[in-house]
C-alpha cells in the first residue's frame, strides 16, 4: 500500500510542483493582494489588510455587471448542452468507425486563431454581412444587424466554447448502455419520460463536467464581450482586466478575481465526486 | 428500434453548419480584394502576398511555435507520467484530481492576472518567453492528463500481466504493449497542448515582453486598435486548411493501418 502510494505521488511530483510554483503560488499572490490597501509600482501589496476591495467589489453599483455575467455565462452554457448533446449522442452511437473522424471535424474550426473566428461572426452579423442579407430576403433583417447585442455575445461565447461540452458529453454518451433506453421503452415510458428518467440520469456527469467547463471560464471571458458586444456589455471578466491592464486597482480586480475563484470551489464541491471520472 | 435517426441527423448537421460557417466565411474574405470581411468584392490573392512579406507576423509566428511546441513537449511529458500515477486508487487521489481540474476551470483572466502578480512580484522571472512558457505548462498540463488518463483507465492490466508472465522485463513490457496502447492518446494531449499554447491570448497579453509577443497578442493588439487585417483572415485559413490536411492524412494512415492488421491496431486507436 506504501509502494503503491509512493510511486503513484512519485509519478504525479512533476506535475504537482509546476502547478504548485505557476498556479497554485499565482493565486495565493492573488488572495494576498485583494486584502491589500493598494500596491505601489513594483506591485508590492501595501499594509495595513484591509476588506475593502470586497465592499467595493461588492458594491451594488456592480450589481448590473454581475447580472451581465451570469446570463451570459447560463445562456452559453445552456446554448452549448442543447447543440452539444444531439452532437455527441449521434458521434456514440451512430458514428460507428468514423467515430474519431467526427470528433476530429468538430476541433478542426478551433485550430484557426481564435480571435479570427470571433471577426467572422463579426463579418457575418454585421448590418452588411451574411446573415442579415439572408433573413432580408425573407424580411427579417434588422437595421445595422445583431452586432453589439447581448445575442451576438452569447452566440459568440457559445461557439468558442463548444468543444469543452462536446467532449466530456461524448465520453457520457459512449460509456451509457444504450439497452436502458429500449428497457425504458419496454416498460412503457414514452420518449420525454426515457430521456429525463434514463438518458439524462445516465449521461449526467458529461453534462456536469460540461458545464463546468464552460460555466466558470465564460463568466470570466472578456475578448468576446468586448468585440462582439461593444464597450458598454463590460463583464466581470473585462473589470478584473480594466483593474490590471490599466494598473488602476489590483487589490479591487484582485477581489473580484477571488470571487470568481469562490465560484469555481463552490461548484467543485456541489457537483462532488460526480462526474470526476469524466473530467 | 433502431430507426434511422433522421430528425437527430438533421440537427448534428445544422450544428456543423454553425461551427463550419464562420472558417468558411474566412476562407472566402480572405481572397476578398477588398478589406472588408463583410463585403466580397472580388477574387484576388493579394492578402496573401502581403502575409508572405509581413516580417513582424513572421517573427511572431515563429515565436509562438517555438512555445507551443517547448510546452507542448513538458506538459505532454509530466501530465502522461501524471496521468500513470492516477491509475490505481490511493489515499489522496481526489485530491490531485481536484488540483488537476483547477486549471480547467479556473477563468483566463484570473490565470492571467495572478500569474501577472506573481512573476512581477517575484521579479526574478522577467516577462517574456519563460514567464510564458511556465504559463503555458501550467494551463494545458491538465488537458493531457485528462486525455491520457481516459486511456490508462480504460486499458485492460491483464495486457501488461500478460507480458510480464511472458518474460518481458518492465521496461520491455512498457515499450512493446503499454506504450502502444497509450500512443493514440498522449499524440491527442500533445495536439491538444499545442493547439492552447499556440491560440492563447488572455494569459499571454499579461505576460508578453518587449520583443517577445506571441501572434494571437499581436493580432489581438492590432485588431482594438483597426479591426483585424486581411493578412491574419489569410494566416488562419492556412492554418485550418494545414489542420484538416493533417487530420485527413492522420485518419487516414490509422484506418488503413487498421484494415490490414485487422483487431490488434484497432485496440490501439
Amino acid at each position: 500500500m506504501l509502494r503503491r502510494w509512493l510511486k503513484a505521488n512519485a509519478l504525479l511530483a512533476p506535475t504537482g510542483l509546476w502547478l504548485g510554483f505557476f498556479l497554485i503560488a499565482p493565486l495565493v499572490v492573488v488572495v494576498e493582494f485583494s486584502f491589500a490597501t493598494r500596491h505601489t509600482g513594483i506591485a508590492r501589496a501595501v499594509l495595513p489588510w484591509t476588506v475593502q476591495a470586497y465592499r467595493t467589489a461588492l458594491d451594488p453599483a456592480f450589481l448590473p455587471i454581475f447580472g451581465r455575467t451570469l446570463l451570459y455565462a447560463g445562456a452559453t452554457t445552456a446554448a452549448c448542452l442543447l447543440l452539444g448533446f444531439p452532437l455527441a449522442w449521434f458521434i456514440a452511437r451512430y458514428g460507428g468507425r468514423y467515430r474519431t473522424a467526427l470528433l476530429a471535424a468538430v476541433l478542426i474550426p478551433f485550430w484557426s486563431s481564435y480571435l479570427a473566428r470571433i471577426y467572422a461572426w463579426k463579418a457575418l452579423l454585421d448590418g452588411e454581412g451574411l446573415v442579415n442579407t439572408v433573413l432580408g430576403w425573407v424580411g427579417l433583417d434588422r437595421d445595422g444587424g445583431f452586432l453589439l447585442s447581448d445575442g451576438a455575445v452569447v452566440l459568440g461565447l457559445t461557439y468558442g466554447f463548444l468543444p469543452f461540452m462536446v467532449l466530456p458529453l461524448y465520453v457520457a454518451c459512449e460509456r451509457f448502455d444504450v439497452r436502458l433506453v429500449e428497457a425504458s421503452y419496454d416498460l412503457g415510458h414514452g420518449r420525454v419520460s426515457t430521456f429525463f428518467r434514463v438518458v439524462l440520469p445516465g449521461v449526467m456527469s458529461g453534462v456536469l463536467a460540461g458545464s463546468l467547463l464552460v460555466l466558470v471560464p465564460a463568466a470570466g471571458d472578456f475578448v468576446t464581450p468586448r468585440l462582439l458586444g461593444g464597450v458598454e456589455q463590460s463583464t466581470f471578466g473585462s473589470v478584473i482586466d480594466d483593474q490590471f491592464r490599466g494598473g488602476n486597482n489590483w487589490p479591487l480586480g484582485s477581489a473580484m478575481a477571488v470571487l470568481l475563484l469562490v465560484l469555481v470551489v463552490f461548484l467543485l464541491v456541489v457537483r462532488g465526486r460526480r462526474g470526476e471520472d469524466v473530467l | 428500434m433502431n430507426r434511422r435517426p433522421w430528425v437527430l441527423g438533421a440537427v448534428v448537421c445544422l450544428v456543423f453548419l454553425f461551427l463550419y460557417a464562420p472558417i468558411a466565411w474566412l476562407a472566402i474574405a480572405s481572397f476578398n480584394s477588398s478589406r472588408s470581411l463583410s463585403r466580397i468584392s472580388g477574387f484576388s490573392l493579394q492578402w496573401y502576398a502581403e502575409l508572405a512579406d509581413d516580417t513582424r507576423v513572421f517573427a511572431s509566428l515563429q515565436l509562438t511555435l517555438q512555445l507551443a511546441l517547448a510546452s507542448a513537449v513538458i506538459s505532454t511529458v509530466i501530465g502522461t507520467l501524471a496521468a500513470f500515477g492516477l491509475r490505481r486508487a490511493f489515499p489522496g487521489r481526489g485530491l490531485w484530481t481536484v488540483l488537476l481540474s483547477l486549471p480547467l476551470v479556473v477563468p483566463e483572466v484570473v490565470m492571467g492576472v495572478a500569474m501577472l502578480g506573481f512573476f512581477v512580484k517575484l521579479a526574478g522571472v522577467p516577462l517574456g518567453f519563460g514567464a510564458l512558457l511556465f504559463a503555458h505548462v501550467a494551463f494545458s498540463l491538465s488537458f493531457v492528463v485528462v486525455v491520457v488518463r481516459s486511456r490508462v483507465s480504460g486499458m485492460d492490466v491483464r495486457l501488461e500481466e500478460a507480458a510480464a508472465d511472458l518474460g518481458a522485463s518492465p521496461f520491455v513490457a512498457f515499450r512493446t504493449v503499454t506504450l502502444p496502447l497509450v500512443a493514440p492518446a498522449v499524440a491527442a494531449g500533445a495536439a491538444f497542448a499545442f493547439l492552447l499554447s499556440f491560440d492563447d491570448v488572455v494569459i499571454s497579453s499579461y505576460l508578453t515582453g518587449v520583443g517577445s509577443t506571441t501572434l494571437p497578442v499581436f493580432v489581438y493588439a492590432q485588431a482594438s486598435k483597426r479591426g483585424i487585417s486581411p493578412e491574419i483572415v489569410a494566416l488562419s485559413t492556412l492554418m485550418v486548411a494545414a489542420t484538416a490536411l493533417l487530420l485527413i492524412i492522420g485518419v487516414g494512415i490509422a484506418s488503413w493501418r487498421a484494415r490490414r492488421s485487422g483487431s490488434a491496431a484497432k485496440l490501439a486507436l
